[in-house]
């Protein structure tokens, strides 16, 4: 029984999420009452996770297959956060296109269950189920504003291209497996024999199959599109929650069976990474849609994580999960700021539409500046210090070209947010937009721009929650 | 002593710009805005003197230390003053509430933000001067791009999104590569206390490298030939008071960086890149005050003369002579007093005539007597008359100069000649000659608080041209510590 226990945050969500699906059937018109259940769900679930999980020693259960330690329980507690505030500011949104429905927040809950099982995995396969488990609902929320044609698209795209990711990926198990005759991760580890060159392949396509589930350079191809297509406020959803997911299994999978071929796929991810911080900052400059914009910039800022993880250190890992999180926390408030451009009923994502706001919203404005200079990272915010140890990371490494041409990128990177500030601050204002937002928007905004801004005056509480992170 | 001087000096500015920010702000209250600007920066200004009167000049040990764990293991919140920075802290707690006193004219819409921006601006750059760690040092140079980048972008002219992005895009790219450099340095040593690395050292073989690093940062921020182009932009584009904040103090937290850091730091590395020094400090002289020479934008000109006058200062520091830095930081502060006048000069006639260029103006002494007098004397400190603060800097330079390297200091003193003519020539086709433009006659001599800005700005300029003393004596000691540190460290290590 007590292995249960552990496992009680995923018993419980997905027991609600059946449970929720069932209400949401029978009873008329609650998706009200479905969406208010959905969020105190996950807030229960990380409550639950942080009370019967966090201060576990590492455990596997069900035949070595699921880890428990503290980076799972930490990594699910964030997950479910973010998933929870993407929930609690995205109604208004859905509501005015009329998709505010039953199966949104039912969809939500599927693929943060999808991503704890991923989060938990000590094995492939049970890696490669929770993958697909929240792929397939990430599809249909994609698709979810159905009557428009880029949602569709956008949907469909996401589809067809995450098929052939995944299906790059589970060749990858079926070589690992081919060669090791294990699934399991510690298994693995004791079977590696460093000669076999198809290993090598092996760990290649999987992470070809990670890369694209983070969009990193080269797999990024999908993230513009699907980000502009899909509704805000799952784009929201995209660019944070499947990252967390994605990072930890990066990290449990690369540094637990395969520390020792450390050699051979740092390499990979120091390309990985290189490639998205430049083309990142270098593809967003044209941009003039807001939500392609963000595309480009998460592409970006998944270099910098990547960076992290490419240390093949404790402190590179600890960097990459403090990044994930000042990101989450930016991303939240930039995302509030885009929700709020509204007016009569339509949603307004073009830059220049961004024009004189800091006339007519001055403390909107104010709160998206604060965000886009975290954003590229210049202090006292609070983007400079995830870059600052992620740097710290990666030199203490004397990976210095890495090094160099991130904090170059970051230069580059730090135009295009400029020209966002400009627009808002330097240009000629126009109409107004909506002002009655509703109280969670304003929340998240508010309290994700103090956060980044009085981040420097406490920033040693989020090194030493993740400082507990012992992978290797 | 208890009291927490350094840290109430960084965070008073900033107290007062939270206060205007929960103020509403509109057409009745800017009065008061104003003048609860005024106050802060002022009470920061009594504050400062004070700090200077406790100061202990017989010692080159930092004061008014103040520790704090900020980061565990990692990084501590550390600031003090010695000889060399609490010059500066003086510089800026004095140039601030004058800034502020001017936007009478110049800022029309937006006050209260221009305000919080200053303030802000003035929390910052104190922080550079007094902080002991380099991640702090690193943080707060960073940050000042802020508000300096929104001050010339919404309050600037017509051309201020170009200068704004250039402004922060190059200082940016120069500030990455001390990051580097600082983080290395962590790594080598374990700890970025300054205090701590100056006792310790680093290692010869790792300091070229990181001479450059830190080198990259502050060249652009001095700015120093060939990457000062932004500053004849950014000022010209600024507003008077964001063009007075960078002249006076922005660039000088390089011309400190230089000495705090480039000197203490890495003996080895400087000496071996002095040459490189010398030779980008002649070239900016020159080449610079010819190109003053020919503008025809008058801010645009000082903006030029900065560059040449900051050519002098890292070519004292370079020196590494007594008097070559004391020079330096006289030649700093007397610069920060001058192109700060300068650019309220500026400022004043721009206000009435929405004119920068020269030939709009001439023979405006017969109309505007009292503002005639004070350009006058500013002019002279600029070129460097005897009997101003710009005297004692070149010549004290120049002094050093001649004792290390002969032909260096005669082609920086050949650039004392052109200054004098660019600035005399200015001068001349602003206030004589004859009125042309009958325009000019409407215009109005200086009003109240013009005249107090420029005459405050004017006394120290006199007072320290014919008596340096109080400045020497302040520097003194540090300096004669920092070069016989220098001379032992290098000695040590070949």
């Amino acid at each position: 029984m007590e292995n249960l226990q552990l496992i009680l945050p995923e018993i419980f969500l997905s027991l609600s999420i059946m449970f929720l699906l069932i209400l949401g059937v029978f009873k008329k018109n609650s998706s009200r009452l479905v969406q208010s259940l959905s969020i105190v769900v996950l807030i229960v679930t990380a409550v639950i996770t942080f009370n019967e999980t966090i201060g576990i020693n590492e455990t596997k259960l069900f035949n070595n297959s699921i880890i428990i330690d503290y980076l799972s329980s930490l990594m699910k507690i964030v997950t479910l956060l973010a998933a929870f505030l993407v929930l609690i500011i995205s109604s208004n949104y859905l509501k005015t296109f009329q998709i505010f429905k039953i199966e949104y927040p039912i969809l939500i809950l599927s693929s943060v269950l999808g991503m704890m099982v991923m989060i938990n995995s000590n094995d492939l396969i049970v890696f490669y189920m929770g993958l697909e488990l929240q792929s397939l609902a990430l599809y249909v929320l994609a698709t979810f504003n159905r009557d428009q044609i880029k949602s569709s698209e956008a949907g469909l795209k996401y589809f067809v291209l995450s098929a052939l990711s995944s299906g790059l990926l589970l060749y990858g198990c079926s070589l690992i497996y081919g060669f090791t005759g294990s699934t399991n991760f510690n298994v693995i580890a004791s079977q590696l024999n460093s000669n076999e060159y198809a290993l090598t392949f092996g760990i290649v396509f999987i992470l070809v199959g990670l890369a694209f589930k983070i969009s990193a350079v080269p797999f990024h191809m999908w993230a513009p599109d699907v980000y502009e297509g899909s509704p805000t406020s799952v784009t929201l959803f995209f660019t944070m929650v499947p990252k967390i997911a994605a990072l930890t299994v990066f990290i449990r999978f690369l540094y637990v069976p395969f520390l020792n071929l450390i050699d051979q796929w740092q390499m990979i991810l120091i390309f990985l990474s290189i490639a998205s911080m430049l083309f990142g900052a270098v593809a967003a400059i044209g941009q003039t849609n807001l939500k392609r914009l963000v595309a480009y910039s998460s592409i970006g800022h998944v270099g910098y994580i990547l960076a992290g993880v490419a240390a093949g250190t404790n402190d590179g890992i600890q960097s990459s999960i403090i990044y994930i999180t000042i990101y989450v926390i930016m991303n939240l408030g930039l995302f509030s700021c885009l929700l709020m451009l509204k007016r009569d009923n339509k949603y307004y994502e073009k830059i220049d539409d961004l024009s004189g706001l800091s006339k007519n919203h001055p403390m909107l404005a104010l709160s998206l500046l604060v965000i886009l200079f975290s954003l590229a990272g210049i202090p006292p915010l609070a983007g400079f210090f995830a870059k600052f140890y992620v740097f710290k990371a990666v030199i203490e490494q004397s990976m210095y070209f890495l090094a160099i041409v991130g904090l170059l990128s970051t230069v580059v990177a730090a135009f295009y947010y400029l020209r966002l500030i400009k627009i808002m601050y330097f240009d000629e204002q126009k109409e107004k937009y909506d002002t009655d937002h509703g109280f969670w928007l304003k929340f998240s905004l508010t309290a994700s721009s103090l956060l980044i801004l009085i981040y420097f005056i406490f920033p040693s509480q989020l090194i030493e929650v993740v400082s507990r992170i012992n992978i290797i | 002593m208890n009291f927490p001087i350094l840290s109430s000096l960084i965070l008073l500015p900033s107290i007062g710009a939270l206060f205007l920010f929960f103020t509403k702000s509109n057409k009745k209250n800017n009065f008061t805005i104003k003048y609860v600007a005024l106050f802060t920066s002022a009470v920061n200004f009594f504050l400062s003197i004070y700090l200077w009167i406790l100061f202990d000049s017989s010692t080159s040990d930092f004061q008014f230390v103040e520790e704090r764990i900020w980061i565990e293991d990692f990084i501590n919140y550390k600031v003090g003053v010695d000889g060399i920075s609490i010059l500066f802290i003086l510089l800026t707690t004095f140039i601030t509430p004058l800034c502020i006193i001017s936007v009478n004219n110049s800022i029309k819409e937006r006050l209260s933000e221009f305000l919080i921006a200053v303030l802000i601006m003035e929390s910052f750059m104190i922080g550079v001067f007094c902080s002991l760690d380099l991640v702090i040092f690193y943080l707060f140079f960073e940050a000042g791009l802020i508000p300096m980048f929104l001050i010339i972008g919404i309050w600037g002219g017509a051309r201020r999104v170009y200068s704004a992005f250039k402004f922060f895009l190059y200082t940016l790219l120069g500030s990455v590569l001390m990051l580097i450099a600082i983080i290395t340095i962590y790594w080598l040593k374990g700890t970025t206390d300054v205090v701590e690395l100056y006792n310790s050292g680093i290692d010869i073989k790792y300091q070229n490298l990181l001479w450059l690093a830190f080198f990259s940062s502050f060249a652009v921020k001095t700015p120093m030939w060939p990457v000062h182009t932004w500053l004849p932009d950014a000022h010209v584009e600024a507003p008077t008071a964001g063009s007075v904040l960078l002249a006076a103090i922005l660039l000088k937290m390089a011309g400190y960086g230089f000495i705090r850091f480039s000197l203490g730091l890495f003996p080895a590395a400087s000496e071996i890149f002095t040459p490189l020094i010398y030779t980008l400090s002649v070239i900016a002289i020159i080449f610079t005050s010819f190109i003053a020479l020919m503008q025809d934008d008058m801010k645009k000109l000082i903006a030029y003369s900065s560059v040449a006058h900051m050519g002098y200062v890292t070519l004292g520091i370079f020196t590494i002579q007594q008097q070559g830095i004391e020079g330096s930081i006289i030649q700093m502060i007397s610069h920060g007093l001058v192109s700060a006048a300068l650019f309220l000069c500026v400022g004043v006639i721009y206000d009435r005539m929405h004119s920068r260029l020269i030939n709009t103006y001439g023979g405006i002494v017969s109309i505007l007597p009292k503002y005639s007098i004070l350009f006058m004397l500013f002019t002279l400190a600029a070129l460097g008359l005897p009997g101003t603060s710009g005297f004692v800097g070149e010549f004290l330079i120049l002094m050093g100069a001649f004792k290390d390297n002969f032909l260096v200091a005669v082609i920086a003193s050949l650039g004392v000649i052109i200054g004098a003519a660019y600035m005399l020539w200015l001068y001349k086709r602003v206030v004589f000659g004859k009125l042309i433009n009958t325009n000019l006659k409407q215009m109005f001599d200086l009003n109240r608080s013009e005249l107090f800005i420029l005459s405050c700005l004017a006394v120290p300029t006199l007072v320290f041209g014919f008596y340096p003393d109080p400045l020497i004596n302040t520097i003194e000691v540090s300096i004669s510590d920092l070069i016989d540190q220098y001379n032992l460290k290098l000695a040590s290590k070949s």
